[in-house]
């Protein structure tokens, strides 16, 4: 089953207005690579936020380092602003165990103490293994344990729902 | 006793044999070869069948560690390690602790190996006192003692004047110089050759001319004084010229290599082996072709161990804090074998590198099988596989560079005046 | 032959397990380091000067050489990852009693050590303590005798690849006391296996080895043609030892003839950097006006020298887990 790119973006105009209705005047907004920063990109154009758009790796917050390493490739985070408090829209691709937003979460501690985080995630779906949520997400979606959801982008995003053998 | 060894393949380069027949022994002296002697009834037989029965290994440089260093390991250990390897004469270098530079240690060392009884060893007394390179030592007792020959060990002699009279003096005592050569200036820290992987591992190199150097001075004092010197484990391709033309000349000097360098080649010290920190350093592969070349010309007379058994502790540090010196004891036949079996070299020149013209630089009756020499005989199979490892090797230093190699050529007996003081026992 | 130095180093899979000399890594491994100091440089700006990565893990800095500056880099890299660190300096009085590098090895193993940052004075003490420690125990060699330096060689190579970009058109040069120089090995090893155009070593005979060539380079005793047209100088700190074992007969006469000056520099190409791995000795190998000038990189080495190693130490610790890596998603959430 595999989404097309004009669902996508009808999504992302739901996403862009339910977050209008709840962030305050002078949001910052940050995508977690990959996949976030595509979604974060779109988002950030369609609120008109001005200050530029904040890119977070979170390679060096996982919590399976001990397990798996470092991760092959990494690009730097990049935050070309100070969050000290500041209201931050974090912004991800799917939203699954709900590790990524607490390694994303203890790191953007680690440059300051935002006022107040806003999660949005274009996919929400089922699996979560942390008590975390997303406030405002484009599409919910129940998936089995060996289904995976991947998006591809960036130009044109476009999701896939893989099996795993 | 009488014993007969039967359908051996007798290889004996003093009287250039190689041929089958039968060897006959009587009351610890070879008898016969091939004919019985009338009325010969063996008390004891032993089948060499596909066997090669040669001489007793004669080996000119072997440290059994006593007295001083027992902890690496002890005459007993030692000789019984060189019986199982078909050597049954040893020449034992000065250097134990105390240094033999009075006769009273000759003849303990002396009196150990007769008591164990599985190899003869022969002392070399040392040239100067306490190895120091400053007085003479007391040579004639030292000959009378049994030394056969007077030697300075690792010690460098910085004054060439003390060298000369020490050259002068040996030759009085009528006794040969063993004489290693390395210029202690030139040799600075180094503890590998000065080339490729002393540059690659960041190690402080010896350069070849810290030997041709010295080789150089002594040739020119042996030129003078006409002493009997003969070099210890030559390791460079340009010292062999050297020693070649001293020879052409007509100087009376001998000189052998240590199967080490024979075989291995700086590029062996990859990955800091300290199994392969040994003095002098290992060269480059052509040193080693050009080393292997001269057995065959005659620049090169002997083959010899230069057997330094070692405790793990000696070998279990950064590379330069290692103490030099290989375990080869144990390989040194099968891997002079492997040199007939490559074809690099024929079988007359190695067995003769490895019997007759040690014995006759060490100046012992040994080495060959002539009629009422004294029996000491070996029996290889050429065949036998084994591997050296730890648990495979006799020796107490199982500092062996070539632990892991498969050797190809074993042996099965080895007499001592004609008593068997080993046999292979096939562990099945 | 370099396979049995890069056998120790990799685990199974080729990932870096221990690191200890340049020579035998492969170009994406030494790109992979200087991408994550990449990642990694930007962590001392931060409020919190620290990424959780190896949180519980124990790293002890041995230091059998006395540094200050060396030591203090890996331990801020340490620290910098959330990392414990232990520092030692185990000075002769350990080993006067007569404590072999082994004994003293289990004893620190005993105090449950993730990581082994090694400086000693005798070439190959890195190798052998990797050789000779517990399984799951990382060694990163901080410079064994004159062999190997490679954290310093990748610091230089990411302060070289901060001003040049691609490594593949430069010349670089590297001048002094090659012999005795593990950092010179190092970069040699680092160059070549990035591509560099042309590596040179510059010096007088007694201090260049005569078979330096075998590792690739061109050897230069002149300084001023050696320098001609490079992008790179290497300047190496001259020991005053040397003057005392007849290698040299003074420090002025050294200085004549390959100190660093300005009109020296001028042969070079106009933007030229000049590095050194320090301390310098002004008027020795350096003068102070290049040493301060503009083209003098000298100081971003220093800094740079804390990213560099904190990556070397997360990619080590990372590849101790002996599990199979199935393509981690980046992604996988």
């Amino acid at each position: 089953m595999n989404q097309s790119p004009h669902d996508i973006e009808l999504w992302l105009s739901d996403m862009a207005d339910q977050l209008k209705k709840i962030v305050s005047d002078t949001p910052l907004m940050i995508g977690i690579q990959t996949g976030g920063i595509w979604i974060a990109e779109r988002l950030h154009k369609k609120l008109g936020i001005e200050e530029p758009l904040g890119r977070l790796n979170i390679a060096f917050y996982r919590d399976d380092f001990s397990h798996i390493g470092l991760h092959p490739r990494v690009m730097p985070s990049n935050l070309p602003f100070s969050v000290e408090n500041r209201e931050i829209i974090l912004v991800d691709d799917v939203l699954h165990t709900g590790r990524t937003i607490r390694a994303a979460l203890n790191e953007i501690f680690d440059y300051g103490r935002p006022s107040r985080i806003i999660l949005t995630a274009l996919i929400e779906r089922s699996g979560r293994e942390l008590p975390i949520c997303a406030d405002v997400f484009g599409k919910r979606m129940s998936l089995k344990a060996n289904e995976h959801v991947k998006l591809s982008g960036p130009e044109p995003l476009a999701l896939e729902i893989k099996t795993a053998e | 006793m009488r014993t007969v060894i039967k359908h051996g393949r007798i290889v004996d380069p003093a009287n250039k044999l190689d041929k089958v027949a039968d060897l006959f022994i009587e009351n610890g002296s070879i008898a016969a070869i091939g004919k019985a002697p009338s009325g010969f009834k063996p008390d004891h037989t032993i089948d060499a069948k596909n066997r090669i029965v040669c001489p007793g290994l004669v080996d000119l440089s072997a440290r059994l560690r006593e007295p001083g260093q027992e902890y690496k390991a002890t005459i007993a250990s030692e000789t019984f390690a060189a019986a199982s390897a078909g050597i049954t004469s040893i020449c034992c270098p000065p250097d134990t602790s105390p240094v033999i530079d009075t006769s009273a240690v000759a003849e303990l060392i002396h009196q150990r190996a007769l008591q164990a009884n599985k190899a003869k060893v022969y002392c070399l007394g040392a040239l100067t006192s306490r190895l120091e390179s400053k007085t003479l030592t007391s040579m004639h007792a030292l000959k009378t003692a049994g030394c056969v020959g007077v030697s300075n060990g690792y010690a460098g002699i910085r004054d060439a004047a003390v060298l000369r009279r020490a050259l002068e003096y040996a030759a009085t005592c009528g006794l040969v110089v063993h004489l290693f050569c390395e210029d202690e200036g030139l040799r600075n820290e180094g503890v590998v050759h000065e080339g490729m992987m002393s540059v690659r591992l960041g190690l402080p190199g010896i350069p070849e001319t810290a030997e041709t150097v010295a080789v150089s001075r002594a040739l020119l004092l042996i030129e003078q004084t006409g002493t009997k010197v003969h070099f210890c484990r030559i390791s460079s391709a340009r010292s062999l010229q050297l020693i070649a033309q001293a020879k052409q000349q007509g100087l009376p000097v001998t000189a052998d290599v240590g199967i080490t360098h024979l075989y291995l080649t700086e590029i062996d010290l990859a990955g800091f082996n300290s199994l392969c920190h040994v003095r002098p350093p290992l060269r480059t592969d052509r040193d080693r072709d050009e080393l292997r070349k001269a057995l065959a010309t005659g620049t090169l007379d002997a083959i010899c161990s230069d057997h330094q058994p070692h405790d793990e502790d000696a070998k279990a540090s950064p590379f330069g804090l290692t103490q030099p010196g290989a375990s080869t004891l144990d390989v040194l036949l099968s891997l002079s074998l492997q040199l007939v079996q490559d074809k690099t070299l024929d079988t007359q020149t190695v067995f003769a590198a490895l019997t007759v013209n040690p014995a006759r630089i060490a100046g012992i009756n040994a080495g060959h099988l002539g009629q009422g020499t004294p029996a000491d005989v070996s029996i290889i199979d050429p065949e036998l596989v084994w591997k050296a490892e730890k648990e495979s090797l006799t020796s107490a230093g199982k500092n062996c560079p070539f632990l892991g190699w498969e050797m190809t050529g074993k042996v099965t007996h080895t007499l001592l005046d004609g008593n068997l003081v080993y046999e292979y026992k096939n562990k099945k | 032959m370099t396979n049995s130095n890069s056998n120790i180093q990799l685990d199974k899979h080729g990932r870096l397990k221990h690191f200890l000399t340049i020579e035998g890594l492969d170009r994406n491994l030494l790109l992979d380091i200087l991408n994550y100091a990449e990642s990694f440089s930007g962590v001392g700006e931060r409020a919190v000067k620290k990424v959780p990565l190896l949180r519980g893990k124990t790293i002890a800095n041995l230091f059998f050489e006395p540094s200050t500056r060396t030591r203090t880099t890996f331990e801020l890299a340490a620290k910098r990852l959330s990392a414990d660190v232990l520092s030692l300096n185990i000075t002769h009085s350990a080993t006067k009693k007569g404590e072999s590098l082994l004994d003293t090895l289990r004893t620190l193993e005993a105090m449950h050590c993730d990581m082994f940052v090694v400086r000693h004075a005798d070439s190959g003490a890195a190798h052998f303590i990797a050789a000779n420690v517990a399984p799951g125990i990382s060694v990163i060699n901080g410079g064994d005798g004159r062999h190997a330096h490679p954290t310093q060689a990748m610091l230089d190579m990411f302060t070289i690849r901060k001003h040049k970009g691609d490594f593949a058109p430069l010349r670089v040069a590297i001048v002094g006391d090659i012999m005795h120089s593990r950092v010179a090995r190092s970069e040699i090893h680092a160059l070549s296996i990035l591509g560099a155009n042309e590596i040179r070593v510059i010096g007088p005979r007694t201090l260049i080895p005569k078979d330096i060539q075998t590792l690739g380079v061109h050897v230069y005793h002149d300084l001023e043609k050696g320098l001609q047209d490079v992008d790179v100088v290497v300047m190496l700190r001259l020991q005053h030892e040397r003057m005392c074992s007849a290698l040299l007969p003074g420090e002025s006469e050294y200085f004549n003839l390959y100190g660093l000056t300005e009109k020296r520099l001028s042969v070079a190409k106009p933007d030229v950097i000049v590095m050194h791995p320090g301390p310098i000795n002004r008027g020795v190998e350096i003068d102070s006006q290049v040493a301060d000038g503009k083209r003098s990189v000298i100081l971003q080495q220093v800094s740079h020298g804390i990213a560099v190693r904190m990556a070397v130490m997360a990619m080590a610790m990372g590849n101790l887990s002996n599990l199979d890596i199935e393509d981690a998603d980046a992604d996988s959430h």
